[in-house]
């Protein structure tokens, strides 16, 4: 991620209430061109209704954005003919069939008659739904209809895409596939916002996050940085016998630094930034004698991040926060 | 990624990035294109999901033979001529029944977020809900046509003949376009597709009762008599009789084309501020 790169997401001091709900209580983003950029949070933390303020579904109630380098305020339209939304809020029509769906919006967005069609039967093909494609959207597998939402939304391809949630409750190879379209897309030029309450997608896909909480960014950068902004991570190392620890861990401390140990009895742990060192530890341990189960060196997870960052773990709601309306 | 490319049910890499790369944004569409696209879809839907028309037509063809055969003779003094006095009427009811399914549709699509999905494209602001429109057109007419058929199949004819049928049918779909929107701001407020059909039957169905469908109203009491007398769709049937009788009643049609254009022009602007903001 370059910060030199026109942004295709400026957006200062969002803010959005429903009734006493803070929904979104000053939100900032940058978001360059090109990039897939992670908005993360807790369900109930704002991230949707942030989106629905940029691709101008609803007004925000103080605060400014740019999309695309049009106004959301004043020049809506102007941002719609350029984003797409997919996700759990936009859907696509279950009681017509994939390919009727992708028609209605070719002819929507412009195409004639008989492109719509040539792009409906391209989509399907490309995202593996031809054979369904005359098949009611309502008897669809979730991974399919997951992937026809994302063709619903590339109909005519968008300059910068929203993706609300694109994987909650797919089975791993579908949630993969879609990881895949969403690479695809962004080698293709479009910029991606990305809202997930999933660290690992996060992870796995953006090259800037924002970590948001109870309407509010908390945290911003990269995954490596937010990472780092935590700890160094450090050397993990797990035994096959957990009264080998105290000895080990002598050993380590001696090698390392300081060790710390873990909850499970047989693993123990040393905050080590270079592999080096962290090599010279686990080998000491083995040439001691002390059987090792397995070992790892890494950066701090990102549920690490977002315990450190707020207190709770992403995947809690907070019991004190309502679901935001839709 | 190979895996991915060469999986038979999944996506392919390679196309999606070739479906990416292949479309430039065409011009947009006009209004009326893009309205006329939502006709379309309210076509299909009519194809795909006839079990929302048959609930609309399977009541009033109840209620014609009900009526016709158990309370006819009492009311009229024969089944032939109470059904000549009844069927405009039924035609009114079927119609405006199948109205308050234009708001359950609607809700639907805002449950559903499909409405999300249209609000979120560069679209003429009405054409959605006038599209709807065009769609609902078509079942108006079905619903009508099916009563008109049965009627005839029963002994019903016209004195005006096809002409007077097809006119009345052409007062009652013009009639409930502007009803439609009372019901699609129902769609638009409430919570639940059923929500939707338990206010909009509670709503037209005494509506339709306490009109003179059924039974002339000189035989009612004064305060009721008067209400019926009053009531658009009392009007409405009387209009409808009219045309098919071969003597139009001229006050009739053009007080049921004025009450039309009321609640098109009270409940359209509402229905389409509702659409943009909910």
């Amino acid at each position: 991620m370059t910060t030199q790169a026109p942004l295709a997401i400026e957006a200062t001091g969002l803010e959005k209430s429903f009734g006493d709900t803070h929904a979104v209580a000053g939100v900032d983003l940058a978001v360059p061109e090109g990039a897939i950029y992670g908005v993360l949070g807790p369900n109930g933390a704002g991230k949707t209704t942030v989106i629905r303020m940029l691709a101008t579904l609803i007004a925000p109630d103080a605060g400014s954005a740019r999309v695309l380098g049009h106004d959301i305020r004043t020049d809506g339209d102007a941002v719609r003919s350029q984003v797409s939304l997919t996700g759990q809020l936009a859907s696509v029509d279950e009681e017509l069939t994939g390919r009727e769906n992708l028609i209605l919006l070719g002819r929507l967005l412009g195409l004639s008659r008989a492109a719509s069609r040539t792009r409906a039967d391209e989509l399907l093909e490309a995202f593996g739904i031809a054979e369904a494609s005359a098949r009611l959207v309502k008897h669809f597998s979730g991974g399919m209809r997951r992937r026809l939402d994302i063709a619903a939304s590339i109909v005519v391809t968008p300059r910068l895409m929203f993706l609300d949630e694109p994987t909650t409750g797919l089975d791993p190879r579908s949630r993969n596939q879609v990881w895949e379209i969403a690479r695809a897309l962004q080698a293709g030029g479009t910029t991606i916002l990305l809202c997930t309450q999933y660290l690992e997608e996060a992870d796995q896909l953006a090259d800037g996050i924002a970590v948001i909480d109870r309407g509010r960014v908390i945290a911003e950068g990269t995954p490596g940085q937010l990472k780092a902004s935590v700890g160094t991570g450090g050397l993990h190392v797990r035994l096959l016998e957990s009264e080998h620890r105290p000895e080990a861990a002598e050993i380590l401390e001696r090698a390392v630094g300081t060790v710390v140990l873990e909850a499970d009895p047989a693993a123990l742990s040393v905050s080590c930034a270079d592999p080096a060192r962290a090599a010279d530890g686990v080998s000491a341990v083995a040439r001691a004698g002390l059987g090792i189960a397995e070992f790892s060196l890494g950066q701090p997870s990102l549920d690490e991040v977002f315990l450190a960052l707020t207190g709770h773990l992403a995947e809690e709601p907070d019991p004190t926060l309502e679901e935001q309306p839709s | 990624m190979s895996a991915a490319t060469q999986a038979t049910d999944g996506a392919d890499t390679a196309a999606v990035r070739q479906a990416i790369t292949t479309t430039a944004r065409p011009p947009r569409p006009g209004g009326l294109s893009q309205a006329l696209t939502f006709g379309w879809r309210g076509m299909l839907k009519v194809k795909h999901v006839p079990e929302q028309l048959l609930d609309v037509t399977v009541t009033p063809v109840m209620f014609l033979l009900l009526f016709t055969y158990l309370f006819g003779g009492a009311i009229a003094g024969s089944t032939s001529a109470y059904l000549d006095y009844t069927l405009p009427g039924l035609l009114v009811m079927s119609v405006l029944f199948t109205t308050v399914y234009s708001g359950v549709a609607l809700n639907t699509d805002l449950t559903k977020g499909v409405v999300d999905r249209f609000r979120s494209l560069p679209l003429w602001r009405p054409a959605p809900l006038l599209g709807s429109l065009l769609g609902d057109s078509v079942r108006y007419v079905i619903a009508g046509t099916v009563i008109i058929v049965v009627g005839v199949a029963l002994g019903y004819r016209p004195d005006a003949g096809v002409v007077g049928a097809v006119a009345a049918l052409a007062l009652v779909v013009v009639f409930s376009f502007g009803l439609s929107w009372v019901f699609c701001v129902l769609g638009l407020l409430l919570r639940s597709p059923n929500a939707v059909m338990n206010a909009g039957f509670m709503g037209i169905f005494p509506l339709t009762f306490l009109s003179n469908v059924f039974v002339d109203p000189a035989t009612l009491p004064g305060p009721l008599e008067a209400f019926v007398e009053v009531n658009p769709i009392s009007i409405l049937a009387t209009a409808c009789r009219s045309l098919m009788d071969g003597e139009p009643d001229g006050p009739a049609i053009l007080v049921s084309l004025a009450v039309a254009a009321v609640l098109a022009a009270v409940f359209l602007p509402i229905t389409t501020r509702l659409y943009r903001s909910r």
